[in-house]
């Protein structure tokens, strides 16, 4: 792998990595939102 | 060819990939359409619960719009409308798509079932199941009625909107779903005819091809007669009030209209193609439209 390579590599790792704590916490945010309105039912 | 292939299939996918996966563009009218359905409902959904059906509908159809990408890589490499995704341009391995399609799917229904209730879960379960594997892999490649099997996929998201309210199926739910099931041939097929060559290229028998574009030519006619009657049928069966009924009668009166061109007339070489793209264009319009009197009627008169 060529340096530029190894950085293009880096890049989208990084990137991945971030959508997928993004996605994460926001189904950490939805599913309590949902608990606390279902307690409620 | 090893040498130049092997940092490609080392390099990650740009998340992007994955999202384009998802077909973003036909989402967008599946979440239109699901949150129609679910605000016409008769009763009340808390918001959070309300958003989150909806996430599941939209979720289920991305995991549906991957699973058909991955399983028809090959047909789409070879047409030019589809040789950009992901898969057939190598930006991705066919099995990551095919792994991501069945995450979206299981957890959408599995959040709908257990956020909301399991009748709209099994209900997206059918939805995702009858797009991936009975229109995708079974009948889109053998039958020139494809699209007409295809659209039933498409008309789901109302229903589970609707149903994610009610917790029970009626008519009306299920004319809603008659309603975009009705009208996906004509919206199609008029596309069809002036992308028909890239269809014939990859073997997949669309009506154009196989019936030619006569027979298809009347179908959209007949179909738009069709889309005219179920779609007051709703305002006619006391469903909705007459804001609907009117917006109906217009919309779908001039969805007719401009059927009428492209049912009689035949195209000659090097045709513009104008009425169909006209009617193409306008079939998208229409079903924001006729969702949108829906809602409209039943916010205003109740």
């Amino acid at each position: 792998m060529t340096p530029q390579e190894q950085e293009e590599f880096t890049r989208r790792r990084k990137a991945r990595n971030l959508v997928f704590a993004l996605v994460l916490f926001g189904f950490v945010a939805l599913f309590y939102a949902i608990t606390i309105v279902r307690m409620g039912d | 060819m090893a040498i130049t292939a092997a940092p490609v299939q080392t390099m990650p996918a740009e998340w992007r990939d994955f999202f384009a996966l998802t077909k973003p563009r036909v989402m967008s009218l599946v979440v239109f359409t699901g949150l129609a359905g679910l605000l016409a409902a008769p009763g009340h959904i808390h918001p959070v619960l309300g958003f989150t059906a909806i996430l599941c509908i939209a979720l289920g159809a991305g995991g549906a719009a991957t699973l058909n990408q991955w399983w028809e890589a090959d047909l789409d490499a070879g047409m030019k409308r589809t040789a950009k995704r992901p898969i057939p341009q190598g930006r991705m391995r066919r099995e990551d798509a095919r792994d991501f399609g069945l995450l979206l799917s299981c957890t959408s229904v599995g959040v709908m079932g257990l956020a909301i209730h399991w009748l709209a879960a099994i209900i997206l379960a059918v939805s995702i199941v009858y797009y991936a594997v009975v229109y995708t892999m079974w009948l889109k490649p053998r039958t020139p009625q494809n699209i007409v099997i295809g659209g039933g996929a498409g008309a789901f998201p109302p229903l589970i909107g609707w149903v994610a309210v009610t917790g029970d199926i009626t008519a009306m739910p299920l004319l809603l779903f008659a309603i975009i099931f009705i009208w996906t041939p004509p919206h199609f097929w008029a596309l069809a005819l002036f992308v028909q060559t890239d269809y014939a290229k990859v073997g997949i028998p669309m009506m154009p091809v196989v019936a030619g574009e006569k027979s298809t030519r009347r179908q959209i006619f007949a179909y738009s007669i069709g889309l005219l009657l179920i779609s007051l049928t709703p305002w006619a069966i006391g469903g909705t009030g007459a804001i609907y009924g009117i917006a109906a009668l217009a919309l779908s009166g001039l969805f007719l209209a401009l059927s009428v061109p492209v049912g009689f007339r035949t195209s000659v070489p090097g045709d513009t193609m104008k009425p169909e793209k006209r009617l193409f264009a306008y079939s998208v319009l229409y079903l924001f439209a006729l969702f949108t009197a829906l809602v409209a009627d039943r916010m205003i008169l109740s």
